[in-house]
């Protein structure tokens, strides 16, 4: 990580536990041991490399090794190699060090394990049964620092259990520039918290959950939404029907021992069947139909663009991902009129499913109840929207995250990995590999190219794959050749890189015909309700893949040519952008103030 | 200052102010021009003599008459007698302890007499407002001679070859230092002086910075025209209302008489300075957290390398040092480096400046060469121990020292004698204790400080030392046992072990080193029970001696909770069970009937 | 804090303070330290108002203000008293004089009276150890203090 172009090809030596390696300079002792498959604990340090990010505070101090010479232990994630240096990983002083350090932080934190929501999925958990902690040395009644609790429609915040690693900090500050948590008071009482302690509903939060994707502990966690699922699911009156977002085929299988990246399409169908979703769909049919809406809405303005209308807002940004949308309506209000107003596919769905499928069945709103399996938190706070409600009835009325939806099948008792593969339920199931690439990065504007050119070409696309718009830097651009005319298009994932773009629109630094964001690191493959990646960011890029993988083996790979969206439109919204479409799956944005 | 004849110079530190000395020039002025001396005598407010113990102090030259703890109400005499009639009051004048001889001279005074100033060189001599009496006293000609006479290297090899090491606390060596800043290639670097003195009991930045402001300046400019720097930052406790009005003062001079500004002395070299608050976090004394501080942020240190001098302020290289180390930089320059060197011991040079404070009898702020013995200062330049009691202990450091006793008294004071002994230089407070003191409650104390500025953003300092200071309370309560002490001793260990910052790696110091010197003490609040200094609340036993008891009954009467019984004008007897230590029927008693235990 | 309603003229002081430092975020300790000299504390709204100009989060500066002690948020009382717990101050007795300051004046440390006249507060080391025990009244220093001189040094408080 800290290596610079310059220095990359100086190699020193050292010893590390009694072997001899050989290592870049400018290498930390953490990596050098990590790379020689010696395991260094961390609590703190948090390194994604494939994206860029990094939290390296030096806070939790049960890293430290030991290095010859020096005379206290030396922290390994931030200490560099030196050449001739003699490193000590394991000793008993080491040991000793790291447990006293541990037991410090237990002594200061909350010992409701079993009840906890990140049991079992707790660094701090796993550490102390690692280092073998069984009693805690502290006086009777030791003072434990208490903060104010916090319940948001997406996530809940329980700072006692905080162990000032920073990563929020980092992830929210840094990485996201939300900058809705800052590390707050001094000494025992600091912790990473909202200014005054104020509830997230009233900070700058974004709810992108990426503060949850990367806590060590209990203390940042989801809104868990199962409870609620289980009472729809009993309750006899109810139809219960459940959308799976394109991201989580490709990383629920992670929950059940699976190689990140492995498919499980058909048993997560299976798997919903068996809990009892009377209606198994998928939120890929509404992704197409996004397309539909959104790549209609970017050809409109496109072309009176080209016509010279000077009115005409350009570039048009996606607007599927709700923790932009909060992003852009309390940082850009003077842009508010620029987003696509398309709906996102959890909405569009909800909408079709309360509106059109009731239809169909013949059955009120009330007694239609949506679950939405998404990667995603922010989809909680979504779904819970004012403006996607009818009479108080939201179109989606449960969000889970592929967290939850795991949790539900173990709880069920279901052999996940045993399921025979099944397939979605018609006509909300039916879906193409357009709307599958919604769940990575640069995915939701090559749908919308491959639509968009055929639409205003008229021609057929020879080749399919849009690759200089895949990958995972943060900031990427492309311009592509609409028959002659040149379609510039940006994209965006992790909020601090929209925000560059977007800074770089204002001042006009940019030519954009059409912009894609992604909150989340990858997109939503990274999302923030996907399995816990504890600081492996190989994991995201196998699912980066995967969602390509799962794209190229579809028959049908363009939106406009879904069949079942076609007979959507003949049968009851008429045309992309018709009244009906713009009532049922476009939106507007409101200026927030909060800071 | 040729045209007087005569100078009073009026001590203006703070605590003389406290005491009002502004009112004694005041009224030292309203007297000489009420007897028409105004062309023969002049008051100067200066900065701290240093003595004190003995404030308000008036010195009058060139007699060099030492006159303390002046009041108001004595100006009259001062002017009527000394100055008009030339005859001392002798009333005002020193008393030696010992002797009992009043001594005119502050030469001959023990407090003085072992005292060597560098950096205190001009404090209580000039008037820190004014630029033309530091210049008289050789200011700013060791900037001139820099920047005309010396390249930037040939003044970092003399303060290399002086010997110099930081004087805030962790002795790295000065000229190194600026030497690997002038190694750095940046469009801008930065010289910062560190004046966020916050150890509780020292107090000679302050006095520095109100006494002599223009040598800080000065030696700010020739590191910055070291290293490359064309911007200086004094970093001061916003507590420090005078310092920082007398800093503002001077640099406003400097930039009057071009010693600030560009093209300073037509070397075509430009520098000036800015004030930075500090507002109130001890962790900002370490360089990344005050650098952190200085750029709008939380005071948090960040893990080294980069050091500051690759990447401090802005992400540019800077310099930091403290304001003690920057006041010997001209006086270098000027003597030379042999003459620096050829004072202190063989690996601390020149002097060190102490805040002696405590039970002592002469307080105040003292300057000795390096290798002086902690017996030299406390029982000579001290005086001793107050109210004739015994020397128990003393605190140096701060709280990141140690406690250091009787066995060490002959220790020559220099860094790595303080280091093998347990405590450490810091920044150089000195607190001296005497049997009155429990040293698990001075432990506890130091502490408790610690927690109250650890800025928690590793474990072992923000966790760790709140359990340490839990356990000192609970051993203070009569509840500890000898395990508990025994894992003071490894946590402490481990603290320092594992800490990220100097703050945390030193915080333990207070607690480790009472435990080693005075373990016999923790014993006996854990296995008997008993405080052996007497001062810890719970560990008190109140009783009455039946023999010097009249039976006044104010005892009973003054306590709260009814513990105390008897009959007038018989021996009353006090229910240890009921009884709350609180101490009023103590404080109350006439015949020293109440014994505590 | 509820009680403080950020008006039209503080905003003024506030813009003015920022600009007077270049509303640069790099000035915040500064800008922080001005507006508490001039509101005398730092109320939630101010603290809003400071991150807007400076376009930084507000949590970023109630980060910094919850950070160093010299900033508050509760107003002190008309007059602030300040009891040094330097360790010159400490061995010679500082703690019983703030004892008999909070029996006194009955309130805990950081508190202020019910009629608002006085505040408490500790602070480390004034820098006039030679006469300990020292607190402040205000600007005002009090020397070689003992317990049973504090309740004539209120008295004299009008």
């Amino acid at each position: 990580m800290f290596n610079n172009v310059f220095s990359v090809m100086e190699k020193i030596k050292i010893t590390i536990d009694k072997k001899e390696i050989e290592v870049a300079k400018g290498t930390t002792i953490y990596q050098a041991a990590k790379d020689n498959g010696i395991h260094i604990p961390t609590l703190c340090y948090l390194n994604l490399d494939h994206l860029k990010i990094e939290n390296r505070p030096g806070g939790c101090r049960v890293c430290v090794v030991e290095v010859e010479g020096r005379k206290n232990l030396a922290p390994s994630c931030s200490t560099e190699c030196t050449n001739g240096m003699v490193v000590k990983t394991h000793t008993v002083r080491v040991l000793n060090a790291r447990k006293t350090v541990l037991e410090l932080i237990l002594s200061d934190h909350p010992k409701d394990c079993l009840i906890c929501s990140s049991s079992g999925q707790c660094d701090l958990q796993k550490l102390s049964q690692t280092l073998g902690i069984r009693e805690i040395h502290a006086v009777e009644n030791a003072a434990v620092s208490t903060y104010r609790k916090d319940v948001s429609p997406a996530l809940k915040r329980d700072m006692d259990k905080c162990i000032m690693c920073r990563r929020c900090e980092t992830i929210c500050n840094t990485v996201q520039t939300v900058g809705a948590l800052s590390a707050i008071n001094r000494g025992f009482m600091s912790v990473v918290a909202p200014a005054f302690e104020q509830d997230l509903i009233d900070s700058p939060c974004t709810f992108c959950g990426q503060c949850v994707a990367v806590c060590p502990t209990g203390a940042l966690t989801p809104f868990d939404d199962t409870g609620r699922v289980i009472r729809a699911l009993s309750d006899p009156t109810k139809t219960v029907i459940v959308q799976t977002a394109p991201a989580v085929r490709a990383a629920l299988g992670e929950e059940f021992g699976m190689e990140p990246g492995t498919l499980v399409t058909g048993k997560m169908v299976a798997a919903l069947r068996t809990l009892g979703f009377d209606k198994v769909f998928d939120t890929d049919f509404a992704a197409d139909l996004t397309i539909m809406e959104e790549g209609t809405e970017l050809l409109g303005r496109i072309s009176k663009f080209l016509e010279g209308d000077k009115n005409v807002k350009l570039p048009i940004l996606t607007s599927c991902c709700p923790a932009w949308v909060n992003f852009f309506e309390n940082n850009y209000q003077d842009m508010l009129d620029v987003p696509s107003t398309a709906r996102s596919p959890q909405q569009m769905f909800g909408s079709i499913a309360k509106n059109y499928y009731t239809q169909l069945l013949g059955i009120k709103r009330e007694d239609l109840v949506v679950v939405s399996v998404m990667p995603c938190l922010a989809k909680k706070y979504e779904c819970q929207r004012e403006e996607f409600k009818t009479n108080g009835n939201p179109d989606v009325d449960f969000s889970i995250s592929t967290r939850e939806l795991a949790s539900l099948i173990k709880a069920a008792n279901i052999d996940f990995n045993a399921l025979e593969d099944d397939d979605y339920d018609s006509p909300l199931g039916e879906s193409t590999g357009a709307a599958v690439i919604f769940g990575a990065t640069g995915g939701v504007i090559e749908a919308a190219v491959r639509t968009a050119y055929e639409l205003f070409t008229k021609k057929k696309l020879e080749k399919i794959d849009f690759t200089e718009l895949r990958g995972l830097e943060g900031i990427r651009t492309a311009s592509i050749d609409f028959n002659g005319t040149m379609i510039n298009i940006g994209i965006a994932h992790q909020l601090g890189n929209a925000r560059k773009l977007l800074d770089g629109i204002r001042a006009g630094l940019y030519n954009f015909h059409a912009i894609e964001i992604m909150a989340c690191p990858g997109g939503c493959i990274g999302g923030a309700g996907q399995p816990l990646h504890h600081g492996n960011s190989d994991v995201i890029k196998a699912r980066f893949d995967a969602i390509y993988r799962e794209d190229a083996g579809k028959k049908i790979r363009k939106s406009h040519e879904n069949p079942y969206i076609v007979k959507l439109y003949e049968e009851y919204l008429g045309h992309p952008l018709s009244e009906k479409a713009h009532h049922l799956l476009h939106t507007h944005y409101f200026e927030k103030n909060k800071n | 200052m040729a045209q007087y004849k005569m100078h009073l110079l009026v001590c203006g530190g703070t605590g003389c102010r406290a005491s009002q000395s502004e009112r004694i020039a005041g009224n030292l002025k309203e007297e000489i021009k009420n007897l028409g001396l105004e062309n023969e005598a002049q008051v100067v407010i200066t900065g701290c003599f240093g003595f004190c113990e003995k404030g308000p102090i008036v010195k009058i030259v060139p007699d060099n008459t030492f006159y303390t703890q002046v009041k108001p109400e004595d100006c009259k005499e001062i002017i009527s007698e000394h100055v008009l009639k030339g005859r001392k009051v002798t009333r005002l004048l020193y008393e030696d302890p010992s002797t009992k001889e009043h001594i005119s001279d502050s030469k001959h005074m023990g407090f003085y007499q072992k005292q060597i100033r560098i950096a205190l060189r001009n404090c209580g001599f000039i008037n820190p407002e004014n630029i033309d009496e530091y210049i008289a006293r050789d200011g700013y000609a060791a900037l001139g001679k820099a920047l005309t006479e010396m390249t930037p290297q040939q003044v970092i090899d003399q303060i290399k070859k002086s010997g110099l090491r930081g004087r805030g606390g962790g002795g790295f060596p000065t000229g190194l230092k600026w030497e690997i800043a002038a190694g750095n290639k940046a469009d801008q670097k930065y010289v910062v002086c560190n004046a966020d003195e916050g150890d509780p009991g020292a107090f000679m930045d302050r006095s520095i910075l109100e006494g002599d402001p223009h040598s800080i300046i000065e030696a700010m400019a020739i590191c910055g025209y070291c290293i490359g720097a064309t911007k200086g930052i004094v970093y001061i406790r916003a507590e420090y209302p005078l310092a920082i009005q007398r800093l503002k003062i001077a640099a406003r001079q400097c930039r009057e008489y071009g010693l600030l500004g560009a093209d300073i002395m037509g070397s075509g070299f430009d520098f000036d300075i800015e004030l930075r608050y500090g507002a109130g976090a001890f962790v900002c004394g370490e360089e990344t957290a005050l650098i952190h501080s200085m750029e709008g942020l939380r005071g948090e240190p960040t893990v080294k390398p980069p050091f500051p001098a690759q990447s401090g302020y802005m992400g540019k290289p800077t310099n930091v040092n403290n304001v003690e180390t920057f006041a010997n930089v001209p006086a270098i320059l000027l003597k030379g480096a042999e003459w620096f060197s050829s004072i202190g011991t063989e690996k601390s040079k020149g002097t060190k400046v102490f805040a002696l404070a405590g039970k002592i009898n002469n307080v105040g702020l003292i300057e000795v060469p390096m290798g002086t013995t902690l017996r030299e200062v406390i029982f000579e330049i001290g005086g001793g121990i107050k109210d004739g009691k015994k020397f128990k202990a003393v605190q140096t450091g701060g709280p990141s020292g140690g406690c250091l006793t009787e066995k060490h008294l002959d220790t020559p004071i220099d860094f790595d004698n303080l280091i093998a002994a347990g405590s450490m230089m810091g920044s150089g407070g000195m607190i001296v204790m005497d049997e009155d003191d429990c040293m698990v409650s001075v432990a506890k104390f130091y502490l408790e400080f610690t927690v109250d500025e650890s800025c928690g953003k590793c474990a072992p300092c923000r966790v760790g030392n709140k359990r340490l200071h839990e356990m000192l309370e609970k051993i203070c309560s009569g509840k500890g046992t000898i395990e508990d002490v025994e894992y003071l001793k490894n946590l402490g260990a481990v603290i320092k072990d594992t800490a990220l910052c100097g703050l945390g790696q030193t915080s333990p110091n207070p607690v480790l080193s009472t435990i080693e010197h005075f373990y016999d003490e923790y014993k006996a609040h854990v296995t008997e029970r008993i405080c052996p200094a007497g001062q810890c609340k719970a560990l008190k036993l109140y009783t009455i001696l039946a023999d010097k008891c009249t039976g006044c009954t104010a005892c009973s009467r003054s306590c709260p909770v009814g513990a105390i019984s008897g009959e007038k004008r018989q021996p009353h007897v006090i229910d240890a069970d009921k009884c709350i230590r609180c101490g009023a029927c103590y404080d109350k008693c006439k015949f020293t009937a109440i014994h505590v235990q | 804090m509820g009680a403080f309603k950020l008006q039209d003229c503080h905003k003024k002081t506030i813009a003015d303070i920022c600009t007077y430092y270049k509303n640069e975020p790099g000035n915040l300790i500064k800008i922080l330290y001005s507006a508490q000299r001039e509101f005398g504390y730092l109320p939630e709204d101010i603290q809003r108002e400071v991150a807007r100009i400076l376009n930084i989060s507000v949590a970023k500066v109630y980060g910094v203000v919850s950070f160093y002690s010299f900033f508050t948020m509760t107003p002190k009382g008309k007059y602030p008293i300040s009891v040094c717990m330097g360790t010159a101050c400490y061995v010679r007795g500082a703690e019983k004089v703030l004892d008999e300051l909070k029996s006194q004046l009955n309130i805990k440390v950081g508190g202020v009276t019910e009629d608002g006249k006085f505040s408490l507060d500790c602070l480390r080391c004034v820098g006039a150890c030679g006469l300990a025990p020292v607190m402040l009244i205000g600007e005002k220093v009090y020397g070689r203090l003992e317990a049973s001189k504090i309740k004539e040094i209120l008295d004299s408080y009008e």
